[in-house]
């Protein structure tokens, strides 16, 4: 949290009307949402699978250094399409409304490590409902890094840059571990829970299917191209770990986020829920194609506020959006994505060390939690 | 190896690769209406066969069992992005030499797929099918007459039959308001003057509607002929109670088109299929909250219609959505359930929960 509370401006009154006019921006689109959506996420996943095939037919022979390229470049792109704009927004129950089978949230798996079960547990669950609250939302450095000067500092943390940078590389192993919560379960007692077991075991299924695509019998297929396909494999995985951690690093961690204490959050109203996911996230700007590579997570505000509408529709909701964040002098973080990225690691070196000032005296929040 | 054998290996190689989707995943992309493909058709042509009524072909896919005249199938369509599914009876004889099927619509006022399927289908047009199934259908043995009773869209089934087995003493009665609003009266005709069929055709709006108790005086002898009847609830009750009444109840086979009406009241009971329970539920209670309450295991996230952590299938009835107001029924298929967000959901009469 930071000094200055940026919503100290705003009446009880105003939050909720705040939070009645979010609720129209929402039933609008519900209302229009029709045939042109379906048509849309329909070509979209069309498109991923022609484009996936294709660049591993390339693949296959990709001894010849064109093929490479072209086919190492295409199915980064297919991998960032199944994660981004197809898997986690169906995943979300965006299009759950077409009641299509095939294309549902409780139906469908994605090209990751993690299964989509667990995903949508710590992801839908945990992360979308307490959204930067401080020993909520592991989201917030993942349990593995300080992103918020109220999270107390560890020397383990000096080493955080690392951590984040090793954590990119591998972001989709990291997001298993994450939605394995191992960290916690790791420990002597937990380790032989059933359900934790269970749950392990579904990931390493899931991590063995994975790996024996893209790193047996995709490289197999290619015979005399064994070895460059198998680098092209781990070179598309690498891009696509490294593209989705930069755009969710700037879903929540740059600069001007507002992080939220346990407390803060408790008897929340609508309106207030609305507030604490306008003020925790942050925007991505840019071209079309940016918004749609990073699956329109560069809409990061209107996901939080909706995240079960289209995210086709973000772009026409962000209009919206921005003119309450105005209406109600509030301060819509955004900014192109090489600054974003850069203002996010720039927290996360900044924070590997303690805090520069002495921080303000703040009340001991567990004692006043026993008082209250 | 049998080649059997040999074809589930490599499927289950073609799986190793396109993990996590399956090969049929793709393969729908370019051949939706193969073997080995969840039943699907096509819409081939749309023919006007009344201002509100069309008769839609449909070249079904590979996986096709065929039908029984009189025998209805179940179509998914999606209608503004959506998938509904409704019942229609087959129209065309089992012989057709192209393996086409048709079924023949009658829009009804504020029906959403027939609507869509009389003004705005279009050839071209994958939908969803479910094999062909009833039980309004003709006999193995045919019987030496036969008479058809039937009014409205309830000719549907019955042209299927007429089109697809030839009697030698066949009468039908058929009663639509207008001569313009007789589906198939072309058809009809040219039956007629094939000397193929006795035709009485009722004009309700000038004639009346069909009092049965007149029967007798349309077709002197109705009780001597295997009946089958289709059409409205009323014509329906009258009929069975008047073959009841003159003890040749057994000569009488009906089908009903019993539109499931839905009572969207406030609240309702609510039925947990799996665990067996059912309770009372108000209309402004969640019915997470209900099944929990009732000890029913149900699955939960956000408990704010976010997460979708909590859906679940809805086998019949209807559901509010307590943030819109919006009401859900269940859908007609049996296999394919709609998914009700239990969290933001209250009972709007009763409803079943596949929990």
């Amino acid at each position: 949290m930071t000094a200055i509370d940026p919503t100290a401006h705003l009446t009880d009154e105003q939050i909720e009307e705040l939070g009645r006019e979010l609720d129209a921006i929402r039933d609008e689109v519900i209302a229009s949402r029709g045939e042109k959506d379906a048509a849309y996420i329909r070509k979209v996943i069309s498109v991923q699978r022609k484009l996936e095939l294709t660049s591993r037919g390339i693949l296959l022979f990709s001894l010849f250094p064109p093929a490479w390229i072209i086919g190492t470049a295409g199915l980064s792109v297919a991998k960032i399409m199944d994660n981004m704009e197809i898997g986690h927004n169906i995943l979300h129950g965006q299009w759950d409304w077409m009641r299509d089978p095939k294309i549902h949230s409780t139906t469908w798996e994605w090209d990751h490590v993690s299964p989509a079960d667990q995903w949508k547990h710590s992801h839908n669950e945990l992360h979308h409902t307490y959204t930067n609250v401080i020993g909520k939302d592991n989201d917030l450095g993942y349990g593995i890094m300080r992103v918020d000067e109220d999270q107390k500092w560890h020397p383990m943390y000096l080493a955080q840059p690392l951590w984040n940078f090793i954590n990119a590389c591998f972001f989709e192993y990291g997001i298993a571990a994450y939605d394995l919560e191992l960290g916690k379960n790791l420990h002597k007692r937990r380790r032989k829970n059933p359900e934790f077991v269970a749950r392990a075991k579904a990931v390493g299924r899931k991590i063995r299917k994975q790996v024996l695509k893209d790193y047996v019998i995709h490289p197999l297929l290619s015979g005399p191209s064994f070895l460059t396909t198998l680098a092209a494999t781990f070179t598309a995985n690498l891009i696509r770990n490294l593209w989705s951690h930069s755009v969710i690093m700037c879903g929540h961690f740059p600069e001007g986020v507002q992080t939220f204490e346990r407390r803060s959050i408790r008897g929340e109203t609508r309106g207030q829920w609305y507030l604490r996911q306008m003020m925790g996230s942050a925007n991505i700007s840019g071209s079309k194609a940016m918004h749609f590579m990073t699956g329109n997570l560069s809409h990061q505000i209107e996901h939080h506020l909706f995240p079960d509408l289209p995210s086709n529709r973000y772009a026409e909701v962000a209009v919206k959006v921005r003119a309450l964040f105005e209406k109600y002098e509030l301060d819509y973080v955004t900014g192109p994505l090489p600054k974003q990225v850069f203002s996010a690691w720039h927290k996360v070196f900044r924070l590997s060390l303690p805090n520069k000032k002495p921080k303000v005296k703040t009340p001991d929040r567990d004692k006043e939690l026993v008082a209250a | 190896m049998t080649s059997a054998a040999l074809r589930s290996r490599a499927w289950k190689l073609l799986e190793l690769v396109t993990t996590p989707l399956l090969p049929s995943d793709y393969l729908d992309l370019v051949s939706p209406l193969r073997a080995g493909a969840d039943l699907r058709g096509r819409i081939e042509a749309v023919h006007r066969e009344t201002d509100d009524a069309a008769t839609i072909v449909i070249r079904p896919g590979k996986g096709w069992r065929g039908h029984v005249a009189g025998q209805y199938i179940r179509i998914g369509i999606d209608v503004d992005g959506v998938r509904l599914w409704r019942a229609y009876s087959v129209t065309s004889p089992t012989s057709r030499a192209d393996g086409r099927i048709t079924i023949t619509v009658k829009a009804i006022p504020d029906g959403k797929v027939s609507n869509h399927l009389v003004r705005k289908a279009k050839p071209g047009t994958v939908i969803q099918l479910d094999q062909a199934t009833g039980e309004f259908v003709l006999p193995a043995a045919k019987p030496a007459k036969v008479l058809y009773l039937t009014a409205g869209s309830g000719i549907t089934p019955v042209m299927g039959m007429l089109r697809d087995t030839k009697f030698a003493d066949v009468v039908m009665v058929h009663s639509a308001p207008r001569k313009e609003d007789v589906i198939f009266r072309n058809d009809l005709h040219d039956l007629v003057a094939d000397k193929a069929l006795t035709l009485v055709e009722l004009h309700t709006d000038t004639d009346g509607m069909l009092d049965i108790a007149e029967l007798e005086k349309l077709v002197p002898d109705w009780a001597e002929r295997e009946t089958w009847a289709c059409g409205p609830t009323g014509l329906l009750d009258a009929a069975e109670e008047h073959w009841a009444k003159h003890g040749v109840a057994e000569r009488l086979h009906m089908e009903r088109f019993r539109p499931t009406v839905v009572v969207a009241g406030e609240g309702g009971e609510v039925t947990f299929g799996k665990t067996g329970k059912t309770v009372e539920a108000d209309g402004a209670t969640p019915l997470l909250n209900i099944g929990e309450e009732a000890g029913v295991l149900m699955p939960s996230g956000c408990r704010m219609g976010i997460c979708f952590g909590c859906v679940t299938p809805l086998k019949s009835g209807a559901v509010r959505d307590l943030r819109t107001g919006e009401i859900t029924e269940a859908s007609d298929s049996p296999t394919a359930h709609v998914l009700v967000q239990t969290c933001v959901s209250a009972a709007a009469g009763p409803c079943e929960l596949e929990r």
